[in-house]
């Protein structure tokens, strides 16, 4: 009443300024009302329908959650009450357009069968398992018996201890390690295969090669090759001069936290570069030809081509292997699984002690990186609901490293 | 003018050293990356006394590897043999279901226009960005109550395994047919609704033959993950269950001849040679198919 009376008033004065704020103030209200209503009757319809499988696993979650979505939508009870008069008998509708004769429910029917299949077994494996997760990682899930809801104990468990972090640390120091040996070496194989060689075709197919072997059976040739075949080279002296940690028993892979990381990037580095060298083919031989005929001609030499031609325009493709390196070293398992399982015992480095306020160096195992650190906290260990906590918060990363591809992907297609 | 006379082309061969001397560089790398291979190679045709002592030298007689490749297909307990045909069917039934049921999903969402498919198609997207390690731990719990409580034992199981490959197959696959079949023309199919084909046949007879290029493209990509995963059927069939696959029995015959390379390593190769021979077969499709589909 107020509000009408205000607007009498105002219309009074004849201010036409302040009316149309006033306008603009109820068209909000009511867009808020509006959208609060369908918002939270969609929030308890996804509750309802998300949690669906909870409910499979204990009744008395599935009702919490849905208590929840109720206390929520309880306020406005009234007004989706009065949508629900609005909207009468949609599931009719649907029945109708579904079964009925004619093009519209055929065209439906299609539509449906079609994409059952998919659908079915993608929500069947990937996404009730993914929102189960979500509720797994809130309780205390040990692998037998019935999962009881602590909340974010797990979280907290995890975030307060160093090992996570130093887990994190490591994979992060991989991932920038593997980044940079797997594209500075395809970059350069790509270089070499693009020059006018008789044998570029066989050296394509080879560098390629490795990549067709699974990252299982892969860890096992390395695994042979750093036991058995390299200590015969004699080659360690070298190696400890350069990196500085000795190598103990012959074994690069199981002496020492930097060597054993550097004996997988080595791997890997030899597994994936032939891949990305692909990437980098193509974008070398999309490079206009008169571009570099031109530079030929102004007398640049080869070394000076490759630097102002060729390396800023293959950048995108340089965007496109950052990427796809950095999500697959973030989730390299096979490789390590089956080389280490989970890498040799090291000490934490020396600012983990500061940063955590560890009186000693505790003992580590050095290339638990954060998959197989998940699967060993899992199947190892039989911590089920701290190993998805974990999960979960992998997938954020994982997440968020999209997230900024896609971005970087659409501002470059801006400005192209 | 001098510019004006005829050039007189230079026949003689020039020795081109830089290029030499490339092409002896790329010879020495391809050397440098077939060494690991040949390593396996040579001691998988030694006994493992000679292995230790010098794994570098070549082996005595090749004979020798077939010595130890009838040690492994001998063994009952690793079941090459199985394991092997196992890893073909999955593969391929799996490749055939993947490619099939998601060219259907991604006709339909890209022919009815509406906020829905819209919806569907972001929802198949959102599954790429879900690592397996995040869905593994629930997907075996959710597995084995479904079996015990409807009895349709989806862990352990053939259609099990089949079914979850198409589950993670979808969100790539949908998302690269949709990319394609958008560029298909639709004045095809409306010509042969117009002779009277049904939209299953449409589908079927016009659509899928045309989406021949990016099936091809994605049985590659599809095929090299189905064929060398180890962590999903670990998961899903179970360590101990009736069948296992390829990658599988390479485990499990590493975990029981601990240091025994000879053997090791002739499992290794046998797991190896049947990637290696499709690659020498279909070398242009699958470099093509896993360039592109990095690409996205």
């Amino acid at each position: 009443m107020a509000k009408v009376q205000e607007q009498k008033q105002q219309r009074s004065f004849g201010d036409k300024a302040k009316n149309s704020g006033m306008r603009i103030l109820f068209y909000l209200l009511m867009i808020i009302t509006v959208s609060y209503v369908t918002l939270y009757g969609a929030l308890k319809f996804i509750l309802r329908v998300v949690f669906l499988p909870v409910k499979y696993f204990s009744v008395t979650g599935y009702q919490k959650v849905l208590d929840f979505g109720h206390s929520l939508t309880k306020p406005f009870s009234k007004l989706v009450d009065a949508f629900k008069e609005r909207f009468p008998d949609m599931s009719g509708m649907l029945e109708e357009s579904f079964h009925g004769d004619g093009d519209k429910a055929d065209s439906n029917r299609v539509f449906f069968y079609f994409l059952f299949p998919a659908l079915f077994s993608f929500l069947l494996m990937v996404m009730i398992p993914f929102v189960l997760g979500i509720y797994y990682s809130l309780t205390d899930f040990r692998g037998i018996g019935d999962p009881n809801f602590i909340a974010f104990e797990n979280y907290q468990d995890i975030f307060g201890d160093f090992r996570y972090y130093y887990s994190f640390y490591r994979t992060a120091l991989y991932s920038i390690l593997n980044i940079l040996a797997i594209n500075v070496v395809a970059f350069s194989l790509a270089v070499l295969v693009t020059q006018k060689l008789r044998i570029k075709n066989l050296m394509r197919a080879g560098f390629f090669m490795p990549n067709l072997i699974g990252g299982l059976v892969l860890g096992y040739i390395f695994q042979f090759i750093y036991s058995q075949a390299v200590k015969s080279i004699g080659a360690w002296d070298l190696i400890v001069k350069v990196f500085g940690e000795p190598i103990l028993q012959d074994n690069m892979l199981t002496s020492g936290a930097t060597n054993s990381l550097i004996a997988i990037i080595i791997v890997v580095t030899w597994q994936y570069a032939g891949y990305i060298m692909m990437i980098y083919i193509a974008a070398i031989q999309n490079i206009p030809q008169q571009l570099v005929e031109a530079s030929k001609i102004d007398g640049a030499n080869a070394f000076q081509r490759l630097r102002t031609i060729t390396l800023p325009l293959v950048a995108q493709a340089f965007t496109v292997a950052m990427f796809l390196t950095l999500t697959t070293s973030f989730k390299q398992f096979d490789t390590i699984f089956s080389m280490t399982g989970g890498g040799p015992t090291g000490q934490v480095p020396g600012f983990f002690v500061n940063l955590f306020g560890l009186t000693t160096r505790p003992p580590v195992p050095t290339l638990d990186l954060m998959a197989v650190n998940i699967y060993n906290e899992a199947f190892a260990f039989s911590n089920f609901g701290i190993g998805q906590a974990k999960a979960i918060v992998f997938f954020v990363i994982l997440l968020v490293i999209s997230l900024v591809q896609v971005y970087y992907n659409k501002r470059r297609e801006v400005e192209l | 003018m001098e510019n004006t006379k005829p050039m007189v082309k230079d026949n003689r061969k020039k020795i081109d050293i830089p290029k030499i001397l490339l092409t002896l560089f790329g010879l020495g790398l391809l050397v440098l990356f077939f060494l690991p291979f040949v390593l396996v190679l040579i001691n998988a045709a030694k006994v493992n006394r000679d292995i230790i002592a010098d794994p570098l030298s070549m082996p005595e007689s090749f004979g020798q590897i077939f010595m130890n490749i009838g040690i492994i297909l001998d063994n009952s307990s690793v079941r090459y043999v199985q394991s092997f045909f196992n890893s073909l069917i999955i593969t391929t039934s799996s490749l055939f279901l993947i490619g099939v049921t998601s060219a259907m999903a991604a006709w339909v969402l890209v022919r009815r226009k509406t906020k829905m498919s819209f919806f569907i198609f972001m929802f198949f997207l959102s599954g790429m960005v879900i690592p397996f390690q995040v869905v593994m731990i629930p997907l075996v719990r959710l597995l084995t109550i479904l079996g015990r409580s409807t009895g349709i034992g989806f862990k352990d199981s053939l259609h099990g395994i089949l079914l979850a490959y198409m589950g993670f197959g979808a969100p790539l696959s949908v998302f690269l047919f949709h990319g394609f079949i958008k560029s298909v023309p639709i004045d095809i199919e409306e010509a042969a609704i117009i002779d009277g084909c049904s939209k299953p046949q449409v589908f079927f007879k016009i659509v899928l033959p045309l989406l021949k290029p990016i099936f091809v493209t994605l049985l590659v990509l599809n095929g090299m993950w189905i064929w060398n995963d180890y962590l999903l059927p670990s998961l899903v069939i179970g360590t101990a269950g009736t069948f296992q696959t390829l990658p599988m029995a390479v485990m499990f015959l590493a975990g029981s001849y601990l240091r025994q390379w000879d053997l090791i390593l002739t499992s290794v190769l046998m797991a190896a040679i049947p990637a290696v021979i499709a690659f020498l077969f279909a070398q242009k499709y699958i470099i093509r198919g896993m360039t592109s589909g990095a690409i996205k």
